[in-house]
């Protein structure tokens, strides 16, 4: 420092002593406040360990579940949900094991139903083999976390062709909870981009996507999911079944995000700070990029996770209808369509749940996102 | 040929801007203007500051961001010296208009919107040299050399706003507006955010900042103490119009106009001993879409006249031959007015 | 029973106030003393962030739930009773009585005590109602009389507004008149005229001085502008993080100020006359944060008169002139430099 400054400047020539905490603050970006923040809403943080988990289930299902999804269980129709055992009268087992189960007719009513067989144990292998499918769609493998070796294990049941539940809730959450991710990104591009240009340039253009945006909104939700999805051809294939229902959900879903954009890109558009950028010479596409996406980036993301919940609700009640997904797609929707019937529920209400699942998957995205929008804006106070 | 004074690196002539009030549902119509700045004309001198004061809704903003082209003007030139010539900001366009523009610059009123909250020091300071393309090393080197100019440790660069006080930020967006080296700084209440005990930091710096760069200032306040302090030249603004205009002591110690007088009166200096006239003040400022005939200050004027409600009183020296002490009102100099010592 | 001053119709003792937030512990008030005599005008001044707000709203109770309130702040009823108010439960009965009845505040925001739903009129009489059992009929010419008496132009019509219809002038009067509809004792105005042009400025503060007059009040001005003190009121404190540095009559601070933090400020402001063409001296630094009590002197990080025994102990209050207190360790007694004191 030129001497001259140091006249102007005392205090700059003493050396600053910062504490450590004050320190870490200081080189803090955004996304490290946020995380700060977001680390203290214990419920949030919850949720976000449940989500994971949810994810990294449909992620590894071919692996963690027993069966395939479609793998049919001759004999076993409606089993209910197996107990796992460690103890029972013979002592105890350090290998978990099931009851074989045999099915006997109930003389009375005429039901089948099975009954386990306590004098056998079923022990339950890990890391066994047994299909064979490809991990990450890429490596051959056979190996299955676990499974019964000398007889079958259901944890949640059969369905009414006797396929494992277990497995199908896994294999359903790849399908119900990806259309969720797909569907939101889908209407996050068309937010971003109907929301930016109707803040950004204002006027005329605003008006009309503003407008537009009221029309979509005021359709009620059903029937036009239902009018949509009757639109997809008949002869799609099950893939492109799927992508048409994300598409039709995002059509509708985009709007709630639109409107926030616009919001957002209203009020930073006339923030000194972008006023500064714009007086300094730097270019729209700059700003945009450098200064608007990165003030509301936040706030959007936690919107989004409070609009996946949605996003799940459409595709399984579209499904549930039997107007979404079909089989031999398995979604959760797909497998909540067998509990429709009273009689089967009667029989085996095992098959609601996938019903759990879904309640499970929204409440989580909806406290992740409660989280995430409460660490949205760090420099608030 | 566009052509001003050799001393002088500003010349606004007859600046106006209306907003439109629009009405209607499909076809909007306009219905009228609010007249935020309604022709108004001064010039600044090479290296020297000029205040533009007067209370809120005055126009006094409005005016400093037309200068700039923050906003478009609806009519009148602004002639600015730059480094390859004389320019008119309101025709330049494109290129020329971010040219001109790295030799004007402004400081914001806020210390917290003004700066990205976002960004580290060194991107937000560099911003103006990246637009205008200098090299990364470069950017890095002055941004350096900026942050000690304005009285910040260089190892600054790398922190975010959210670790500086309230004076340490407005001298953030200090060293930004000097990043292009500019020659005019358009200063918008750069201190009426600020504690009082840092207030002080942030004046001396803009006079230190002065005397070593040569810098000229537009300054914008409502503090009429600040201005005194700061500016060499002082325009005193009332719906959107300039009332008086005079060096500084001149404006003080002799106000011309009635308003200028009853604003000085107004004051509450931080002294007990010094008279305060509470009392003398009438009324408030009614803003009006319509055009206003006669002049502004008539409903709270204590002198007004029949000719007052009549005609629209221009900027003159009035009965004193003084071409430096301007007044827009029908009895400037005729008026026994009460200044400041 | 508890004592206090002849005169004096507020006494705040020792009072603190901590905040016990996530973030951690705020000190905003750490052992503030003053007091109020019955009939004139005190100031608090300090910075954002010194705790006058704080110390202000203590009186009123109108903390939030996260605060921590100790000491005494006495109150003298009419009847002469004295009443420690931080005794009292916030939202009980008493407090109640005392908030409005006795002791009133008005705001910066206008907006802040006036509902945008009602009308000036309603909102006004039912303060009177409440207060002095009137019928509606009495209580409205009474409104009208009470927005007389603040200067609101044609009352009669502008009773049935509402308060959006006023402009910023006039609403500052409404909101004053609803301070004193129920005849209150003591007046808390805090920062009124911050966000006020000066012109408008002069006016409201003209208004609270000739209410103060007509109403017998007690005025407590809590502001950051020295020139507002200067000119509004008797009596002064300076508080700078949570504590009252100096505090005296208004003249003898300004004439004769002791503590090196007022003695800064008052350089640091540039004045509307006299002392043309010399520098302001700024304040080195910063307000430092509330967050960590000091171990030393609160200011002794921007105190240009430091010395090693001020990084230590909280300096005493002493007494320097006539109801003349400053809290600086310069000035403590038994140091051997008595004349410090008196120069």
């Amino acid at each position: 420092m030129d001497p001259n400054q140091a006249a102007i400047h005392p205090e700059l020539t003493e050396p600053e002593v910062l504490k450590d905490a004050e320190a870490k603050v200081f080189y803090a970006t955004q996304w490290q406040l946020m995380w700060w923040k977001f680390r203290k809403h214990k419920a949030a943080m919850a949720a976000l360990v449940i989500v994971v988990m949810m994810y990294l289930g449909a992620f590894f299902a071919p692996m963690i579940a027993p069966y395939r999804a479609d793998e049919r269980h001759r004999g076993y129709v409606y089993v209910p949900p197996q107990k796992i055992r460690f103890y029972d009268e013979q002592g105890f087992s350090l290998r978990p094991f099931v009851y074989p189960l045999r099915q006997e007719i109930d003389m009375e009513t005429m039901q089948r139903h099975f009954i386990e067989d306590p004098t056998t144990r079923v022990p339950i292998h890990f890391f066994v083999r047994g299909s064979s499918y490809k991990l990450l769609g890429l490596f051959p493998a056979d190996i299955h976390l676990f499974g019964a070796e000398d007889g079958k294990v259901f944890l949640f049941g059969t369905d009414d062709l006797g396929r494992d539940m277990f497995s199908r809730i896994l294999f359903g959450g790849q399908i119900s909870m990806s259309i969720g991710l797909v569907g939101v990104f889908l209407s996050l591009f068309l937010g971003l981009l109907f929301g930016g240009i109707s803040g950004y340039y204002g006027g005329a253009v605003d008006n009309v996507i503003q407008r537009v945006i009221e029309v979509l909104r005021s359709f009620p939700t059903i029937p036009l999911w239902m009018a949509l999805s009757a639109a997809l051809p008949p002869d799609l294939s099950p893939i492109g079944v799927y992508m048409g229902i994300t598409i039709i959900l995002s059509l509708i879903g985009w709007t709630a995000l639109g409107r926030q954009v616009r919001g957002k890109v209203l009020a930073i558009k006339n923030e000194d700070f972008v006023i500064a950028a714009r007086l300094s010479g730097t270019s729209e596409p700059r700003i945009i990029l450098s200064h608007l996406i990165p003030s509301f980036m936040s706030h959007i993301i936690a919107s989004l996770t409070l609009a996946i919940p949605s996003m799940i609700l459409a595709e399984t009640s579209l499904s549930f209808l039997g107007i979404g997904l079909r089989p031999p797609v398995v979604s959760w929707g797909v497998m909540l369509q067998k509990a429709q019937n009273v009689h089967a529920l009667m029989m085996a209400p095992w098959l609601l749940i996938p019903g759990i699942f879904v309640i499970l998957y929204v409440l989580a995205f909806n406290f992740l996102g409660d989280g995430l929008r409460d660490a949205a804006d760090p420099y608030g106070n | 040929m566009l052509s001003m004074p050799d001393d002088c690196i500003l010349q606004v002539t007859d600046l106006k801007k209306h907003f439109p009030i629009e009405a209607g549902f499909f076809r909007r119509k306009k219905i009228g203007a609010v007249r935020a700045v309604d022709g108004v004309s001064f010039s600044v001198e090479t290296g020297r500051t000029l205040g533009l004061v007067g209370e809120s809704g005055c126009g006094k903003t409005t005016t400093a961001r037309a200068i700039l082209r923050a906003l478009d003007p609806t009519s009148g030139s602004v002639l600015f010296r730059t480094r390859e010539g004389i320019v008119d900001m309101v025709k330049l366009k494109g290129p020329a208009l971010k040219g001109a523009r790295a030799d004007m610059q402004m400081v914001f009123q806020d210390p917290y919107s003004s700066l990205n909250p976002r960004l580290p020091i060194m991107d937000i300071i560099a911003e103006p040299l990246k637009a205008h393309g200098y090299p990364k090393k470069e950017r890095e080197e002055r941004v350096k050399e900026l942050l000690s100019l304005v009285g910040l440790r260089p190892e600054y660069a790398r922190r975010y706003p959210h670790s500086f006080s309230g004076g340490q930020r407005q001298r953030i967006g200090v060293a930004r507006a000097l990043a292009l080296r500019p020659a005019l700084i358009v200063a918008d209440e750069p201190v009426s955010a600020l504690d009082v005990s840092v207030q002080a930091q942030v004046l001396n710096l803009l006079l230190d900042l002065q005397d070593r760069l040569g810098l000229s200032f537009v300054f914008i306040g409502h503090d009429l103490s600040v201005v005194r302090y700061l500016c060499d030249t002082v325009a005193v603004m009332y719906l959107g119009k300039i009332v008086e205009l005079a060096a500084v002591d001149a404006l003080y110690e002799e106000p011309r106009h009635p308003y200028t007088s009853t604003l000085l009166s107004a004051v509450p200096d931080a002294d007990p001993h010094a008279p305060w006239r509470r009392d003398i003040v009438k009324g408030e400022v009614t803003g009006d879409e319509r055009e206003i005939v006669g002049c502004s200050f008539e409903p709270r004027c204590p002198y007004a006249q029949e000719i007052c409600r009549n005609q629209t009183p221009e900027l003159s020296s009035g009965t004193v031959q003084d071409s430096t002490h301007l007044a827009a009102c029908h009895f400037a100099g005729a008026l026994d007015l009460e200044g400041v010592s | 029973m508890k004592k206090m001053a002849p005169d004096s119709i507020l006494d705040v003792r020792d009072l603190t106030v901590k905040f016990f937030l996530d973030e951690g512990t705020v000190h905003a008030v750490n052992g503030v003393s003053f007091s109020v005599p019955a009939g004139r005008s005190v100031g608090i001044v300090g910075e954002s962030g010194c705790g006058k707000t704080v110390s202000a709203y203590s009186i009123t109770r109108l903390l939030p739930k996260t605060a921590r309130i100790s000491g005494e702040i006495l109150f003298r009823e009419r009847g002469g009773d004295i009443t420690n108010i931080t005794e009292l439960e916030p939202d009980g009965g008493d407090m109640r009585r005392i908030r409005g009845k006795e002791i009133s505040m008005i705001f910066q925001e206008p907006m802040s005590s006036l509902s945008p739903v009602h009308k000036i009129s309603n909102q006004l009489s039912e303060a009177i109602i409440q207060f002095q059992g009137l019928t509606k009929r009495q209580a409205r010419a009474r409104v009208i009389e009470l927005l007389q008496l603040v200067g609101i132009p044609q009352a009669e019509r502008r009773v049935d507004d509402y308060p959006f219809q006023l402009s910023g002038g006039m609403r500052q009067r409404a909101m004053i008149a609803m301070a004193l509809a129920r005849n209150p004792r003591v007046l808390i105005a805090d920062e009124p005229t911050t966000a006020l042009d000066v012109t408008l400025q002069a006016q409201v503060l003209n208004l609270i001085r000739d209410m103060q007059d007509e109403f017998k009040l007690s005025l407590i001005l809590i502001t950051h502008d020295l020139g507002v003190v200067a000119h509004m009121v008797d009596y002064v404190s300076i508080m700078y993080l949570g504590m009252v540095v100096e505090s005296g009559p208004v003249i003898e601070i300004f004439d004769n100020p002791k503590h090196p933090y007022t003695r800064g400020l008052m350089h640091s402001i540039p004045k509307l006359r006299g002392r043309r063409g010399e520098r302001v001296e700024p304040i080195p630094g910063f307000v430092p944060s509330a967050y960590a009590l000091q171990e030393g002197c609160p200011f002794c990080e921007r105190c240009p008169m430091r010395e090693e025994r001020c990084t230590k102990g909280i300096p005493q209050r002493v007494q320097v002139g006539s109801e003349h207190y400053v809290c600086c360790h310069v000035y403590q007694p038994g140091e051997g430099e008595p004349d410090v004191v008196n120069a």
